[in-house]
């Protein structure tokens, strides 16, 4: 009850609402694709701008791009190993750069400035459905890399060191997409959240040290994310012996 | 579909699960296919090129050291044989240089012996025969000088 009057008092913050898309019979959460096609807009020009005259001599934007580069290659040999890493590295990449540019995207830019019929634009992670897809593509992916790399070897990691590891590892097979999920939906959602009761509180100066802090969750969720999905692929293509 | 309300909303709620979670992965997937193109090759490619090219460039110079090095050995050695090379000859021309003073020497000493000897020689048997002569003059002079002296009386 207490919880319920407070959230009137917050009806600014419009929790839970969505802006629907009906198409046909189903419905979309319109204000995650307006941001995430404008955020990933934004990147792309970013990169084709940066990639538009490569030089063996790089200046400005190729620099950029190419320390990022280097730093997800980084990324993805320590977790997956030098064998394979190349395969995966654009998917890494990707998730690394979709969950950085979402989440610094609904931190940094003033969505709230842009009315919406119903509910509000945001980080497109501050919505469980993209942080469940994310979480489900990486567990697609660490099964069609054990599978391709190793055929049907690869349930031998169910039963590795011994064969009472196998319920376990099968529970993992469901935390892991469960936890990769919740882990960056939350922390966005309530990084929005702790800005959004902040702003509306104090609207001077006292958000601003939390917003540098949510831009600092939000590079290490990023971090985080794919570091996982690196680590969960690299475990799969893994050789024990 | 798993939808609960949560915070007192009619509709949706934060665990609205709904269509927009598979076209977000498609989404995402077509994003790895776009990015893989546009970023992730071009830029793999620029960066693999230089890494290749600087590691050619040390590993050549490093050959290239080696054999500076091997050179540089090789003509200290040079010069340590040639060195020991011209000592020997110096000394060898040394050797030679004494030898022929030396036979030289020899040489010309025996001739002037030789001469002096001859000249030696030769005053001698001219003094043998100047005495001779001399006293040959005495004796015919003595004999003169009796037979004057018998005559007289």
């Amino acid at each position: 009850m207490f919880f319920n009057s407070l959230l009137t008092n917050f009806a600014a913050l419009e929790v839970g609402q969505h802006l629907y898309w009906q198409i046909g019979n189903i419905r979309l959460h319109g204000q995650v694709f307006l941001t995430s096609w404008i955020l990933l807009g934004a990147l792309l020009v970013f990169i084709s701008l940066g990639t538009k005259k490569m030089e063996n001599d790089p200046k400005g934007l190729q620099n950029l791009l190419e320390f990022l580069w280097d730093y997800i290659r980084d990324l993805a040999r320590t977790q997956i190993g030098e064998k394979v890493y190349r395969d995966w590295m654009p998917f890494i990449g990707t998730l690394f750069l979709f969950v950085f540019v979402s989440n610094w995207g609904g931190a940094l830019i003033p969505w709230r400035l842009i009315k919406l019929p119903s509910g509000e634009l945001g980080a497109p992670t501050a919505d469980i459905n993209t942080t469940i897809a994310l979480a489900l593509l990486v567990s697609l992916s660490y099964f069609y890399a054990g599978l391709s790399n190793k055929g049907w070897r690869y349930f031998e990691y169910y039963v590795h060191p011994t064969p009472i590891m196998l319920p376990f590892k099968i529970l993992e097979d469901f935390t892991k997409p469960l936890s990769l999920s919740f882990r960056l939906f939350g922390n966005i959602l309530a990084d929005e959240l702790v800005v959004g009761v902040l702003v509306f509180l104090v609207p001077l100066i006292l958000p601003i040290p939390v917003m540098f802090l949510g831009l600092f969750t939000s590079a290490i969720q990023a971090l985080i994310f794919a570091t996982l999905a690196a680590y969960y692929i690299g475990e799969a293509v893994e050789e024990h012996h | 579909m798993l939808a609960f309300n949560f915070f007192g909303a009619t509709e949706g709620g934060l665990f609205d699960i709904n269509a927009t979670l598979p076209l977000m992965a498609i989404q995402v997937v077509a994003l790895t296919y776009i990015l893989n193109s546009l970023f992730f090759k071009p830029v793999g490619n620029v960066v693999e090129k230089r890494e290749k090219f600087v590691s050619n460039n040390i590993i050549e110079a490093k050959n290239k050291l080696s054999e500076v090095k091997k050179l540089e050995a090789d003509l200290l050695t040079q010069l340590q044989s040639a060195r020991t090379e011209a000592q020997r000859i110096v000394s060898e021309a040394e050797d030679e240089s004494d030898k022929l003073y030396k036979e030289a020497l020899e040489l010309a000493n025996n001739e002037a012996n030789a001469s002096k000897e001859k000249a030696r020689l030769e005053i001698e048997s001219q003094t043998s025969a100047a005495r001779d002569q001399l006293s040959k003059q005495a004796d015919d002079l003595s004999e003169l000088i009796v037979n004057r002296l018998i005559l007289e009386k």
